[in-house]
């Protein structure tokens, strides 16, 4: 539970609100001044995503205790979710394994 | 002979089947907003005001720790920089929209609505605002269900006992979301390095190992690329 005032939860939500659009206007708005992204950028955006994602999902697994330990029905539910996210690409399949799997850890420790 | 009309509706039905998975993500967002201490306003405001599923996750994420402010604005913010790539691959099919509708169809775009209108906009000639209309109908339709998704995980995730776990669901969503967009060799390498990079970074203050990770990972991978 976060220790930030409501004010500045508001605040953060709208520049996160504000910066999302300017970003999704840029070339709608823009174009004939920047006709197309670069290709030193196009190569650079089309690896965010895959980085970023896995840098948020990574510690929420192996540091599920708060530190680093593989030894968790985290972890090993995260490895269930990802079998399965591999093989279907399924976002409710995944959803109901992962969950799935943590609560059939919970109840067997 | 409604065309802007049919058209709207063929956006619909094209995005239909993406929202059956769209929607539990949605309920997801909902109880992160709750898990992180948002208040219920602020827990459903996110959604209209934000609008993108994985920005939003990560933000709520990130403010149930404590990161730091400005860590959050850029994790949510870097996260959704791949919009500058349809916002710039939709340009061309969209000249000439006005102001108005520019600045409301830009709100609308998300990963959905671009990959069902991407075609339809740029390759198919014909009327700029029989084209709009059936990215609005598509785009639309994506926001009221993200916005119902949100609400009942709001509703949720406040009356959900904590032994359910239900906060895991963020990670998996996470995990959900990584493997499809691990398309080839750059984009294998690049979340893999920024897996371990982060795992190995927990010590760094305010969450900014979140972003080394990141953007080591995207600095090995295009180094990758190169390499070929």
């Amino acid at each position: 539970m976060t220790a930030y005032s409501p004010t500045l939860i508001w605040v953060l939500i709208g520049v996160i609100g504000l910066g999302t659009w300017l970003i999704r206007v840029s070339f709608l708005a823009f174009l004939g001044r920047v006709e197309r992204v670069p290709d030193w950028g196009t190569r650079i955006l089309r690896l965010i995503p895959a980085a970023v994602l896995a840098a948020i999902a990574a510690p929420a697994l192996t540091h599920a205790t708060g530190s680093f330990d593989l030894l968790t029905g985290r972890f090993a539910a995260g490895v269930v979710a990802a079998l399965v996210a591999w093989k279907t690409g399924n976002v409710i399949a995944t959803l109901t394994a992962g969950m799935g799997a943590l609560w059939l850890a919970q109840a067997l420790v | 002979m409604h065309p802007r009309r049919d058209a709207m509706f063929a956006g619909c039905v094209a995005i239909a089947p993406i929202l059956i998975g769209v929607f539990p993500f949605g309920v997801i967002a909902g109880v992160a907003a709750v898990e992180a201490g948002l208040e219920t306003i602020q827990a459903i405001a996110v959604s209209p005001i934000v609008f993108a599923g994985a920005a939003q996750l990560a933000a709520m994420d990130l403010i149930g720790q404590d990161a730091a402010p400005v860590v959050i604005v850029l994790t949510a913010l870097v996260i959704n920089s791949r919009m500058a790539m349809y916002s710039a691959a939709l340009a061309p099919g969209f000249r000439g929209l006005g102001a108005v509708r520019t600045a409301v169809g830009a709100y609308l775009l998300t990963d959905q609505a671009f990959v069902v209108s991407i075609r339809r906009s740029t390759t198919s000639g014909g009327d700029l605002d029989v084209r709009f209309a059936y990215y609005l109908g598509a785009a639309i339709s994506l926001w009221i269900v993200w916005q119902v998704a949100t609400v009942i995980g709001v509703v949720v995730g406040n009356g959900v006992p904590p032994e359910w776990s239900l906060d895991f669901a963020v990670p998996l969503v996470f995990v959900a979301l990584l493997f499809p967009a691990l398309k080839d060799r750059g984009t294998r390498i690049a979340a893999a390095v920024a897996a371990v990079a982060a795992s190995s970074f927990t010590g760094i203050p305010l969450h900014l190992g979140l972003l080394a990770a990141a953007t080591l990972g995207i600095t090995v991978g295009v180094a990758a690329e190169r390499g070929r």
